[in-house]
């Protein structure tokens, strides 16, 4: 029988059940591979729902550093029964099936092309445990004991895991310990050895591990926010908590132990957008993350944000919709609902993070963004990013760099006879200056609100007021494109009329598309976008290629239609590349959509290439 | 909401308070709501509270949601910010605001559509917050600016000015606020300048969330009989509680009633509320017996007005959340981000 055979380079799935403390157990796996400098990029696969569902937990081992899904699975770690037939169905031919053996399978079971492992987990538990939370807890730690066992891992690595994480708990550090080395100790004197290796490296280097909620919140604190309102909804809830962790640890002044921030948990979305108007009004740098139900409740907010021109930081932690959806599963689809949020004409900057490194980047920079422009800033990041832990880059501050306020006008500068107008395009660019409530006793104020009026804020329902009041938000969103984070082109390593436009959680699965696509002789250019507006690069982009892949995980080509809307270019030369049932897009999935249309251009060259390639993956 | 200013020429004559501004200062722009409306009576006695309480014009912030009592804002502290948010959720702006910069007075303003309809639910949690505001009900029963339907307090079996007949029991902004845990709640009527602005008053000086439910006829939809928020209605059936003077700690504190009849009480920031009794046994300090006075009074259709529960020892929002007395507005790069080498062990600790 086949075997597969790899060093450093496979998946593993585990499959579990809710609630039975799995979670930490697969998380120490996978940082165990990483000390050991091997790249690791694990994703959750969670259902809606608190315990006693099926819950996934995927680990693709990669020394090359690919971190995206790759597709397919290596080694299926199979401890929920419930879902024993598709998760038996999802290996590999060849691959390896880990399964608690204490109750005999029938034959009819397994398959045949499958390595079956088996170990009596819960039988080993109950000699040894007495208390039925620790014989399931410790199962947990005897699976991964034998795997580390039969991988070839470096125990001491996994040992020093524990010791960071119960220090100061020594009876706690002892038990798990032990239970590692039990679990250890039988894959040495019962288990046939596996084709599956994990080798010391050094691939990992300086890099971090850590998932985009808590990074974006870092780079709230970093941006400097001060105000977070928010109302719980997965997959977004993690960022407000971890705001509220690192506020508790790094935003309290000594002195007094009073608070430089203040969190509010809303009685819903509209409060919590609610709130960030008023302090962006009043000045302060505020936040608030939500998904997409969030998102349409805050509608009306969002458009007074725009048209009162109100600083307001979004961060959007996409998941499947519409409506409900799939609360716990991954997409990218609420870009037309962002960029176009509200009644009336609007366009909201959006910023698309790849990574945790970027969350943190791109949320400092969107409270720039958000001060500098008065209008709201969208984060988009989605569920893959948000909620998984990611190898990337170490997050950077230069102690230099400053808050850019924006244009608020001072009481000195009031006191100095400076012409304010409050919605006046003084500098030629769209943004008008404003001015804090409370700046001077007689000059500056002036009152907000969402309907139309003159430059000088006073209220008027004549045309001409109104058309230079839209039309200088359109300016605003010009000078907008100048301003965002630009995107980033990778070259193919020859001259080529194809070109391929991706962005955000896409980027991991994406980089291993254009080596696989390289290798089989399609070269394409490609451009990660990081925001919208378009900056001028993208036009150039599409102008300079024949025919342009979209990739996207969402049904309707959402960034497609922005790119068509917004720059005008002909649909048909935009090819869509769409994923969308909720599981992060894979390499392997991009790879054979771009490939297929490719050879289907080739072998009938009139087939207009506006066709919809290869839509779902499974 | 007009762009008709009004002349800012003073009479060179016109006396100033302590801050130096006329009352003069106080106004806004010229109102466009209908001659006689109550909620013009309430901006004029929002003026004169200001000014008797010396506060500088500036150092207001003035929210509200829409409606015609929302409008309002404009016609009063012409040099304060003023902000119109969106129907029913000037408390979430607020309180937004208020976390942003404690410093400044908070003045919410609506009417009982935006706040007891479709802004129910901001108006309670604002209250149980105890976001440190006062907060206005211009309460005419009717939406006076989309012209005459019913509003969630019109009470059950008045009349609209065509007829019909209100079918639903009214929402008492009153009761939830005292439920809630308000800890400043009167009810006043617009045509009572002299209960008003004391109230008003009390509320600037107090120290946490203040509701004021003022009753405010609509003299184009909401003032016939059958109504039971007109100005007949309201002079017939009000029932004062207390009559309240407001002293800070700066007046020399001068009192012409009788002692017996008056109930001083110490707010905890040292401004004193004199109330003086109309109501032998009322006691303002007790939430439960104002929750049972009021709905007594109710039931026999009877108003109930004056200063009805205040918390003397009340704390606010910001209290809760233990934040730092600095303006979080003011705060700069230096005081907010921890800085490249906090960041680095940030770092260390994710590897
Ligand atoms: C979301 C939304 N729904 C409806 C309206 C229309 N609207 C404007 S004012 C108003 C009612 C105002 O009534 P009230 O708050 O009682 O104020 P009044 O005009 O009586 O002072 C309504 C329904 C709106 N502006 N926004
Ligand atoms: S319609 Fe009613 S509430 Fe509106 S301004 Fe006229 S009288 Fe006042």
């Amino acid at each position: 029988m086949k075997r597969i055979e790899s060093v450093n380079d496979f998946v593993v799935k585990f499959a579990n059940v809710n609630g039975s403390g799995s979670a930490s157990a697969n998380e120490l796996f996978a940082k165990a591979i990483l000390r050991m400098g091997v790249p690791v990029s694990p994703r959750n696969i969670f259902p809606s729902n608190i315990q006693g569902l099926p819950t996934w937990y995927e680990a693709r081992v990669c020394e090359k550093g690919y971190l995206g899904r790759r597709g397919g699975v290596d080694m299926m770690v199979a401890m929920n029964p419930q879902t024993w037939d598709a998760d038996v169905a999802e290996v590999d031919p060849g691959g390896y099936l880990f399964y608690d053996s204490t109750r005999q399978l029938p034959p009819s079971s397994f398959r045949e092309d499958l390595h079956v492992i088996g170990m009596p987990l819960t039988a080993i538990c109950n000699a040894t445990y007495e208390d039925a939370r620790q014989r399931q807890l410790f199962k947990n730690i005897l699976y991964v004991g034998a795997l580390s066992m039969l991988l070839g891992m470096d125990a001491q690595v996994i040992e020093t895991l524990f010791s960071e994480q119960y220090r100061g708990k020594e009876r706690l550090l002892e038990s798990n310990v032990r239970a590692l080395n039990a679990g250890r100790e039988f894959a040495r004197d019962h288990l046939d050895p596996i084709g599956l290796q994990v080798r010391a490296s050094k691939k990992v280097g300086e890099r971090i591990f850590v998932d985009g909620n808590s990074a974006a919140a870092l780079g709230c604190v970093y941006g400097g926010a001060t105000v977070a309102a928010w109302y719980p909804i997965t997959p977004s809830s993690s960022v407000a908590e971890a705001f509220q962790k690192y506020c508790s640890k790094l935003r309290v002044e000594p002195s007094t132990g009073m608070n430089k921030f203040a969190i509010v948990q809303a009685e819903d979305e509209i409060a919590s957008i609610g709130m960030v108007v008023g302090a962006g009004w009043n000045g302060a740098r505020a936040f608030t993350a939500t998904s997409g139900p969030g998102v349409s409740l805050m509608t009306e907010f969002i458009g007074l944000a725009y048209f009162a021109e109100i600083p307001v930081t979004i961060i959007n932690v996409q998941r499947g919709g519409p409506s409900t959806g799939m609360p716990t599963r991954t997409q990218q689809a609420d870009l037309l609902s962002c960029a176009y949020a509200s009644h009336g004409d609007t366009k909201h900057v959006l910023l698309f993070p790849e990574d945790p490194h970027e969350c943190f980047e791109h949320a400092a920079a969107a409270l720039d963004l958000a001060d500098r422009l008065q209008t709201p800033v969208f984060l988009m990041t989605d569920l893959d990013i948000g909620m998984n832990q990611r190898l990337c880059e170490p997050f950077v501050w230069d102690d230099a760099r400053q808050y850019d306020r924006g244009k608020v006008m001072t009481a000195e500068e009031l006191e100095a006879g400076k012409d304010f107008g409050r919605y006046k395009d003084v500098d030629g660019d769209g943004i008008p200056w404003r001015t804090l409530p409370g700046t001077h006793p007689s000059r500056g104020s002036y009152f907000t609100r969402g309907t139309t009026r003159d430059p000088y804020a006073r209220y008027s329902e004549r045309g001409p007021d109104y058309v230079y009041n839209v039309q200088r938000l359109l300016k605003k969103f010009e000078t907008a494109a100048t301003l965002v984070p630009q995107p980033v082109l990778r070259k193919a390593a020859r001259k080529t009329r194809l070109g391929v436009i991706y962005f955000g959680s896409t980027s991991p699965a994406m980089n291993e598309a254009l080596d696989s696509l390289t290798e089989v002789g399609i070269h394409l250019d490609a451009l990660r976008l990081r925001a919208f507006p378009f900056p001028e690069s993208v036009a150039q982009f599409l102008a300079e290629h024949e025919s342009v892949f979209v990739v996207e995980q969402n049904r309707d080509a959402q960034m497609r239609s922005l790119l068509v809307n917004e720059l005008e270019v002909d649909p048909s030369r935009l090819v869509r590349v769409l994923h969308y049932d909720g599981t992060p897009i894979t390499a392997r999935f991009i790879t054979e959509a771009i490939t297929d249309h490719v050879h289907a251009e080739a072998s009938t060259p009139k087939r207009k290439a506006r066709s919809t390639v290869q839509e779902q993956a499974v | 909401m007009t762009y008709l200013a009004k002349p800012r020429l003073h009479h060179p004559a016109l006396q100033t308070n302590k801050v130096g501004y006329t009352r003069r200062d106080y106004e806004g722009k010229v109102s466009t709501l209908c001659a006689g409306c109550g909620h013009d009576s309430i901006s004029a006695a929002i003026i004169q509270a200001c000014w008797e309480l010396d506060i500088e014009p500036h150092r207001v912030a003035k929210l509200s949601g829409i409606g015609c009592s929302s409008k309002t804002p404009d016609y009063f502290l012409g040099a304060s910010h003023g902000f119109n948010t969106v129907h029913g959720r000037m408390p979430s702006v607020l309180t937004g605001a208020n976390l942003a910069n404690r410093d400044l007075l908070y003045l919410g303003v609506s009417g009982d559509g935006d706040s007891a309809s479709i802004g129910l639910g901001q108006f309670a949690h604002a209250m149980r917050r105890g976001v440190n505001m006062v907060y206005i009900v211009e309460n005419n029963g009717v939406y006076g600016l989309t012209k005459g339907q019913f509003s969630a307090t019109a009470d059950r079996g008045s009349k609209s000015k065509k007829g019909a007949i209100n079918r639903d029991s009214p929402v008492d902004l009153i009761g939830m606020a005292l439920q809630l845990g308000a800890t400043y709640v009167a009810r006043s009527f617009s045509g009572d300048k002299a209960q008003l602005v004391p109230l008003i008053k009390g509320a600037i000086g107090h120290g946490g969330a203040a509701f004021i439910d003022v009753i405010s006829p609509c003299v184009a939809f909401n003032n016939h009989a059958g109504s039971t928020k007109s100005y007949d209605y309201v002079r017939e059936h009000n029932e004062a509680v207390n009559r309240i003077d407001f002293i800070t700690p700066r007046s020399e504190i001068t009192t012409d009633y009788a002692p017996g009849e008056v109930v001083e009480v110490l707010q905890h920031d040292g401004l004193m509320l004199r109330l003086r009794k109309l109501h032998e046994g009322y006691d303002p300090t007790d939430r439960l017996a104002a929750m049972n006075h009021v709905q007594m009074h109710q039931a026999r259709g009877e108003v109930v007005t004056g200063l009805l529960y205040v918390d003397p020892d009340a704390s606010d929002l910001h209290a809760a959340l233990n934040t730092s007395a600095t303006p979080l507005n003011t705060l700069g790069r230096g005081d907010l981000c921890p800085g490249a080498q906090a960041l680095a062990g940030l770092n260390a600790a994710l590897r």
